[in-house]
């Protein structure tokens, strides 16, 4: 059985990423230790909250993060997770991310309510996605955020959502994929991309 | 396209689920932990649990039926009743809750709002609002309030803290903005002169609130059947709909509510 570690921000509900990954019939440990990363076979990276207060609790784990990703280790952003894999963020000034991913965090346009709370619906744009297996286009998934993830290489986004403005709401490079919403709290969508991501992992 | 939520809500006393008619006079209708898979299985997009018992001594009943709660549940989960302090904030978000609302201490200690949201993020800090229309004869009667015309009559909205027991004459419209401005992620707001009657939604405070505040409005008290959930949304532009009856004792499935609004151009989860 693969050693999957989700990381701890600090921040936010993890216990239920833990409990979404036993539901597929794996293991996950939560961590705040850098050796714990890097004897991970898979790592989750979940949050909510502020990217700056979450990206200040995991800057000792950086390091050990970007290291194990970049040599090829699989990793699952969720929600602000996904926000700190990428270069930058605008939210409360400008703070720079894992840098995983190209691009920026920028905020939802306000015409209507920020933050987009709420089941909101997937448009695939990479069927082939493995994160996306037996999930059809279409299907609801729960959201709660402000900013949203603008990704330099178009390539990376697997899914759209429409609230104002179409925004990725599911990103992946190769080993590394990342979800907007959240998976735990989206019902049986969410607990088939967490086995997704468990079977990309066992692969 | 985002959905509307239909949330049921389990009113808990003692470990055990009740539904309050008018926040007095109760009927048993189960086991928490039981329902709450239920809904889930039915299609609920979010689930409450309100402890209104409330007292300190229940308070270890109440976190063991949120952790046994929490673990069946894949979907947002709130908890809320005689929460006091940052302390029992803590407590009840450890043992899996997504989201918590406080009404009676955050009216009292505003602050509380505040130093808990930015503690855990304003998207698990729900400021819930029980409130009774005040009606006018006079408009002198009410200076500095916001004053409504309803079918009724005009009015204004005065908050109740204590489980609906105790007036405070806080303007309960200006207290949600600033409790959204003290950074609460959503307004739930209940009606204690609509909360079981099965009249349909506060319409007017609803919309009201909703067009003044730009976080979410839950709508909360007085569904009585499919329609009173559509009037909450397209009427009274909330942006989810609680009940508690209407499902308890099976009159209604949560599924065939979702179907109607659906119907009637409502944008749901089925």
């Amino acid at each position: 059985m693969p050693k999957i570690v989700i990381i701890d921000s600090g921040l936010g509900n993890i216990r239920s990423v833990q409990k979404g990954i036993e539901k597929t019939g794996c293991i996950a440990y939560i961590t705040t230790e850098a050796k714990e990363i890097r004897e991970a076979d898979a790592l989750i990276l979940p949050g909510v909250g502020a990217f700056r207060d979450a990206i200040n609790n995991i800057r000792p784990l950086s390091n050990a993060i970007s290291e194990e990703v970049n040599s090829g280790k699989p990793l699952l952003g969720i929600c602000l997770g996904l926000q700190l894999l990428f270069t930058e963020s605008t939210e409360g000034g400008c703070y720079e991310g894992l840098n995983v991913l190209k691009g920026k965090i920028i905020r939802l346009p306000d015409t209507l309510k920020v933050p987009h709370m709420g089941w909101n619906s997937l448009k695939l744009v990479d069927f082939n996605n493995p994160i996306v297996r037996e999930v059809p286009s279409n299907s609801y998934v729960y959201f709660v955020h402000s900013y949203y993830a603008e990704p330099k290489d178009q390539k990376e986004i697997v899914a759209l959502t429409d609230y104002g403005v179409d925004f990725a709401s599911i990103v992946s490079r190769g080993h590394v994929f990342a979800t907007q919403f959240h998976p735990e709290k989206s019902g049986k969508v969410g607990l088939r991309i967490l086995r997704n991501f468990v079977d990309y992992v066992k692969r | 396209m985002l959905t509307k939520r239909i949330i049921p809500c389990l009113d808990m006393k003692n470990g055990r689920v009740i539904k309050g008619i008018s926040f007095v006079e109760h009927r048993d209708a189960g086991d928490p932990v039981k329902l709450a898979s239920e809904y889930d299985e039915q299609g609920a997009d979010e689930l409450v649990l309100l402890d209104i018992s409330a007292s300190h001594e229940n308070r270890n009943i109440l976190l063991d039926v949120v952790k046994r709660t929490a673990e069946e549940l894949f979907i947002p989960f709130m908890v809320g009743g005689g929460i006091r302090n940052l302390q029992d904030i803590r407590e009840i978000l450890f043992n899996g809750a997504d989201k918590i609302s406080i009404n009676t201490a955050a009216v009292k200690e505003p602050h509380l709002i505040l130093e808990a949201s930015e503690m855990f993020g304003s998207q698990c800090i729900v400021s819930s609002i029980d409130v009774k229309r005040v009606y006018l004869n006079d408009e002198d009667e009410a200076t500095g309030r916001v004053v409504l015309s309803t079918p009724q009559g005009k009015c204004w909205w005065d908050v109740f803290i204590y489980g609906g027991l105790q007036s405070t004459g806080i303007d309960a419209i200006q207290w949600a903005q600033m409790a959204v401005e003290l950074g609460a992620g959503e307004i739930m707001a209940s009606s204690l002169d609509f909360d079981g009657t099965k009249q349909g939604y506060d319409n007017t405070f609803l919309r009201t609130v909703s067009e003044k505040v730009h976080v979410p409005v839950i709508a909360s008290s007085g569904a009585g059947n499919p329609k009173h959930i559509l009037d909450a949304f397209t009427i009274g532009k909330a942006d989810a709909a609680l009940a508690a009856s209407i499902f308890h004792y099976g009159t209604y499935t949560i599924r065939e509510v979702k179907e109607y609004l659906s119907k009637n151009g409502v944008p749901v989860r089925l």
